[in-house]
């Protein structure tokens, strides 16, 4: 018997009033408010989108007058984005730093989240807590330092300086290491047995059991990285460099912003990130909530 | 022996796991972060420093545009955290609601803001908030004012705009937290509260607010932690502008370090005081949430 049940049978015993009919009347009233609610913050979210398409059709001067039909400047726009920017070669090295950055970060992170919570040792778990102190630093407090380093290492308008301070994640290390607890330890002991050594037992047994474990993380790992904005601004140097986030901000910084144009690009940059988020909604939600429960 | 030599090889397997990770934060996390506790004590332009003791704190006190950035950023995060947690709270206890129509196009829609990058719905602001742009056409159209508002051109609505923007982005992702947390909470104690008669509100205040208070503990840290770092979007729709009004302590880092001559040791300083707000904010929310529990 469940508690409400309980309490149903108890209710008139104790004499607590039944309040169901004037209820009504206000369940009605609030359903009402609710759905208003829901269908203004849902209007409000997903208004900037309709702007983003429509406003990519019509002229910069259509757009800052704020108008909210469809134009017929969308050729032109997409002609003009493709001379002044080199598009393809742009995105190419938005998606050649996202790949490889999120591919490093996995590897990285996860081989520490398994072995955090494998091989436990006291010194560890000490090393473990001070890193999630560590989870608090702000980049802000980190970009300074981590230039004049790249700087002297000579790595500035390179990749590599922009990949190597994102491979470890903190955040990736714990929510491998909070996965990795639901790993049955049973799969390891008889690995074991069979004489398999701790990094095929990593490689062969838990790299293909943790498989969606795996996909929610190259979600979140890979629009974090095709997203970033601050570090690649200090880094990158040169425009044949310069990723998609970088180049629509520039052009969205001019004095007189080419609106039209910068909206082709804008969508262009959000295309890949929108597909992800629909083609694998639940597993970015799972990602999302994995490190915390 | 057996024994010790097992335990040999487990205590090397564990290093050997992590130690490609604590080498990496060893490196570009730990090392930079004592580095610029050192940098912040130093002073002077370019390359040409010296160690200043306290110059650089005493600098602060005295720097206007260091108060402004602080103010300002102060401002967001007191105004814009606690506007977009009780939206999330409020949109995720009604879509929990298992008869609610159309209710996974509801959660789409509003966390739909997610997918876009700082930077790309940063653009997207700045150019719906012109002077003659779509919002003041609507508020027009609505009646709401009568002659258009100048967003970007006025400090009080430049901030507004940058409120309305990070709240736009980041109200559903705090949405999705709360309605897990929802998700697992057990559904009778509701029936019981609703049959003895608690109103609606009551189950809210007295039900799910306590039963969440890690999840809105946790996403109130790393809201205060994001704010407190604000910079892809001012630095996108505002520049920091009208008159410093936007300006947040990250992009004022950003501009002693590559902007202005790079003062690297007082813009360490500056970045010093962004660690010592995160921590002692941190800090304060967990005391405060155990101090509520009893």
């Amino acid at each position: 018997m469940s508690a409400s049940e309980q309490t149903a049978e108890l209710g008139p015993a104790l004499g607590v009033r039944r309040l169901q009919p004037t209820f009504n009347v206000f369940g009605w009233l609030s359903r009402g408010l609710t759905y208003l609610i829901l269908i203004a913050a849902s209007a409000i979210s997903i208004f900037p989108f309709l702007w983003m398409v429509i406003s990519s059709t019509n002229t910069a001067a259509d757009v800052l007058k704020g108008k909210s039909s469809l134009g017929s400047a969308l050729w032109a726009n997409i002609v003009s984005l493709f001379t002044q920017v080199d598009v393809p070669r742009v995105f190419g090295n938005s998606a050649l730093l996202a790949i490889v950055g999120t591919a490093l970060t996995l590897t990285v992170s996860s081989l520490a989240g398994y072995g955090f919570e494998m091989f436990r040792s006291r010194f560890r778990e000490k090393i473990f807590g001070f890193l999630l102190l560590m989870l608090s630093i702000p980049f802000a407090a980190l970009m300074v330092p981590l230039f004049i380093m790249m700087a002297s290492l000579k790595l500035i308008n390179t990749y590599t300086a922009i990949i190597l301070p994102t491979i470890a994640s903190i955040f990736m290390i714990f929510y491998f290491r909070q996965a990795t607890k639901a790993f049955p330890s049973e799969l390891r002991d008889a690995a074991r047995i069979d004489g398999l050594k701790e990094w095929q037992i990593f490689l062969h047994i838990y790299l293909p059991v943790m498989r969606s474990t795996y996909a929610a993380a190259i979600i979140i790992v890979f629009m974090a990285n095709w997203n970033n904005y601050l570090w690649p601004l200090i880094v990158l140097q040169t425009n044949e460099k310069k990723t998609i986030t970088l180049v629509i901000q520039s052009l969205a910084s001019a004095y007189y912003p080419d609106y039209g144009v910068v909206m082709v690009g804008t969508i262009l940059a959000t295309l890949p990130t929108l597909i992800i988020f629909f083609l694998l909604q639940r597993r970015f939600v799972e990602g999302m909530l994995g490190a915390v429960k | 022996m057996a024994q010790a030599k097992l335990e040999r090889s487990e205590q090397i397997n564990g290093w050997l796991f992590v130690a490609p990770a604590l080498v990496l934060l060893g490196v570009f996390m730990a090392y930079p972060i004592l580095w610029s506790l050192w940098m912040s004590f130093q002073t002077g332009k370019g390359m040409n420093i010296s160690f200043g003791g306290l110059t650089n704190i005493m600098r602060l006190t005295e720097d206007a545009v260091f108060l402004r950035a602080l103010r300002n950023t102060l401002t967001f995060l007191v105004v814009q955290v606690p506007i977009m947690l009780v939206l999330a709270l409020l949109f995720a206890s009604a879509l929990n609601d298992s008869r609610l129509w159309g209710r996974s196009f509801f959660r789409t829609a509003i966390f739909l803001p997610c997918a876009t990058s700082l930077v790309a719905y940063s653009i997207l602001f700045k150019s719906m908030f012109a002077n003659d742009g779509v919002i003041n056409d609507f508020l027009r159209f609505a009646g709401i004012i009568s002659d258009p508002i100048p967003w970007l051109g006025d400090p009080f609505w430049a901030k507004v705009v940058i409120i309305a923007a990070i709240t736009w982005r980041w109200t559903g992702y705090n949405m999705i937290f709360y309605l897990a947390a929802l998700q697992n909470i057990d559904r009778s104690i509701y029936e019981a509260a609703r049959i003895d008669g608690v109103p609606a509100w009551g189950r809210f205040w007295y039900l799910t607010v306590p039963m969440l208070k890690p999840v809105i503990l946790f996403t109130s840290v790393i809201s205060t932690i994001g704010t407190l770092q604000l910079f892809d979007e001012v630095n996108t729709i505002t520049l920091g502008g009208p008159s410093d009004a936007t300006l947040t302590l990250s992009l004022y880092i950003y501009n002693l370090t590559f902007k202005f001559m790079p003062s690297l040791g007082y813009a360490s300083t500056v970045s010093y005081v962004i660690v010592v707000l995160v921590g002692v904010l941190s800090f304060l929310q967990f005391m405060v949430a155990r101090d509520r529990r009893r």
